[in-house]
């Protein structure tokens, strides 16, 4: 190797060294100071706690109701997940194998849809299923579910699509043949070839609803119905300032999430790869 | 009656196949997009108000908001700004994790780390890093800008979101980036050294053109993020100090559901879609006229 090689290398290094610190000093900040008093946070957030104090912690589970609150995120991205990932397929199947008129227009009109932002259809949302429904105090939480299958199908149907169309149809055409109708074709033969770009659209959609914010916190009102951020937002209202309580409960609102990462970060990692290429 | 049959069963596949989608997508999507559009007609103060027709009324007193046109003009600024530098950290990262030094996949996993975090909480997080971290680490070592508060002064606040949009995203671009760099053919490279190209005349002749279908995403999808941004705004800075902030989709937000206002908002909100399909539409047409074949 030569001495230009290695400088260049080592300058690679340098650099990547010092993204990675800025990248990750925020995560580390959080868990330092989680387990420290207010004083010891304010003089000395970069120094590691003197006194290992977990109090906060269980503090923090029975002020945020955490319980609960996870069990609604958990429940709400689940559903939607689940049912935006097994729908989009059927209906990107169905848009790739029978492009009629009708089908091509449908999914021209989907893909238009994607720039819609969500601050034009708020409050025409909020307008029909709160004021005119009454959806939004008595069924929140299928409310919230109903709403994420159709923001989300979108783009779900739009990468599906994309994946379809590089399936050969001689398969499918093969297992006509042998006397499977088009539902058994696709339940048999399709869906189980769709597992890895399954994977990559579940992962964009539990990350997208997991984490949103706007849209829950116009539909749930009752602190019973809360999802993780908007409980985030109400606690750092009340305890406004007060770190000792709000950092471990920044810490436990992320950390069901980057255990999530630390397990999948393969699949994660690779499935956004696989999203991104149209 | 065979035909009659097929027919049927066609007719029955598309129900089943598209049918809970098309419902799904109307009732949350296409509807409440066209009523939408129906409401900007009518003037409404509160979800609860009788519709009164008013012509193009919300359409005028939305020019006339002043508030209206400098969060959208702070917007336009925060869209440049963003889409700028995260695409350039992200193509940067992207580059060096592809150069083949050993820790790349490491590095990686932990580039992409904040984007498994949504807005809302990474403002709280950083809240902590400009409000308390930062003082007290000038305070200690006597450097004077990091000792002032960041997020007090108008100027520094939108830098603030900034930077914390460039340390949310980037790391998605990256991999999208990555995804283009590692499909560029190695021949391609490898010719143009023989030729005589140095590390930048590569970068430059070689590769960006070649990348051109990956920033046709990422700039689509950062400009998306940018016009639309409102948990981060939201928790970071609140859209203060004084307003300096406010961008424009809390400016919608704050307009219909806290100065109660609902046509007015609903109007801004439908000039703002005009204004992002615009933007994307023109984007990803030129941008694709760009693209080469390899």
């Amino acid at each position: 190797m030569s001495t230009k090689r290695m400088l260049t290398s080592t300058f690679a290094y340098i650099i990547s060294f010092v993204a990675f610190v800025c990248f990750i000093f925020p995560f580390f900040l959080l868990i330092i100071n989680s387990f420290k008093n207010n004083g010891d946070i304010l003089t000395n957030p970069f120094s590691l706690p003197i006194h290992w104090n977990f109090v906060h912690f269980v503090d923090v589970v029975d002020k945020m109701n955490f319980l609960v609150t996870f069990k609604n995120t958990f429940m709400i991205t689940t559903l939607s997940t689940i049912f935006i990932v097994f729908f989009s397929a059927m209906a990107a199947y169905h848009l790739v194998r029978k492009p009629t008129k009708y089908n091509k227009t449908f999914f021209t009109i989907l893909v238009a849809s994607m720039v819609i932002p969500f601050q034009s259809l708020m409050i025409p949302l909020i307008y029909i299923y709160g004021a005119k429904l009454q959806l939004i105090d008595t069924l929140p939480i299928p409310l919230l579910i109903i709403f994420y299958i159709g923001l989300g199908s979108a783009l779900s149907i739009f990468i599906f699509h994309g994946f379809i169309k590089s399936i050969p149809v001689e398969i499918e055409e093969a297992a006509r043949i042998d006397g499977c109708n088009t539902i058994q074709t696709f339940f048999i033969i399709v869906l189980p070839m769709l597992r890895p770009i399954t994977v990559t659209i579940a992962i964009l959609n539990v990350l997208w609803i997991w984490n949103d914010y706007l849209l829950p916190s116009l539909i749930l009102n009752e602190e019973n119905v809360y999802t993780m951020p908007v409980k985030m937002k109400v606690f750092s209202g009340t305890y406004m300032n007060n770190w000792e309580l709000l950092i471990p409960a920044i810490l436990m609102t992320v950390l069901p999430i980057l255990i999530m990462y630390m397990i999948g970060q393969r699949y994660i990692i690779k499935g956004v790869m696989q999203g991104s290429v149209k | 009656m065979k035909h009659r049959k097929k027919a049927l069963a066609n007719w029955g596949n598309a129900v089943l196949f598209l049918g809970p989608t098309t419902i799904f997508f109307a009732i949350t999507v296409l509807v409440p997009f066209i009523y939408g559009i129906y409401l900007t007609l009518n003037k409404m103060d509160t979800p609860s108000d009788p519709l009164v027709f008013s012509g193009i009324l919300n359409y005028v007193n939305a020019i006339k908001d002043a508030d209206f046109w400098s969060s959208l003009w702070l917007t336009l600024k925060f869209v440049v700004a963003t889409v700028f530098f995260v695409n350039l950290v992200g193509f940067g990262l992207a580059y060096l994790v592809t150069s083949g030094i050993r820790i790349q996949n490491s590095m990686r996993t932990a580039y992409f780390t904040p984007n498994l975090i949504g807005g809302l909480v990474l403002g709280y997080i950083w809240q902590f890093v400009f409000v308390q971290s930062l003082p007290a680490m000038g305070e200690k070592l006597g450097i004077e800008w990091l000792k002032l508060g960041w997020l007090g002064d108008p100027h520094m606040a939108f830098w603030a979101l900034v930077i914390v949009t460039i340390w949310q995203t980037s790391g998605y671009m990256m991999i999208i980036f990555i995804a283009g760099l590692i499909s560029i053919p190695r021949d391609l490279i490898e010719a143009a050294t023989i030729d005589g190209a140095g590390p930048f005349r590569r970068l430059v002749n070689v590769t960006l053109p070649l990348m051109v279908p990956s920033f046709v995403v990422t700039i689509f999808l950062s400009l998306k993020n940018a016009f639309m941004v409102y948990d981060l705004n939201f928790s970071l800075t609140k859209g203060g100090p004084f307003n300096s902030t406010l961008m424009v989709s809390m400016h919608v937000v704050n307009k219909a559901f806290i100065e109660s206002n609902y046509g007015t908002g609903q109007a801004e909100a439908i000039i703002l879609f005009i204004i992002v399909a615009v933007v994307t539409g023109i984007q990803v047409y030129s941008s694709k006229k760009m693209e080469v074949e390899a």
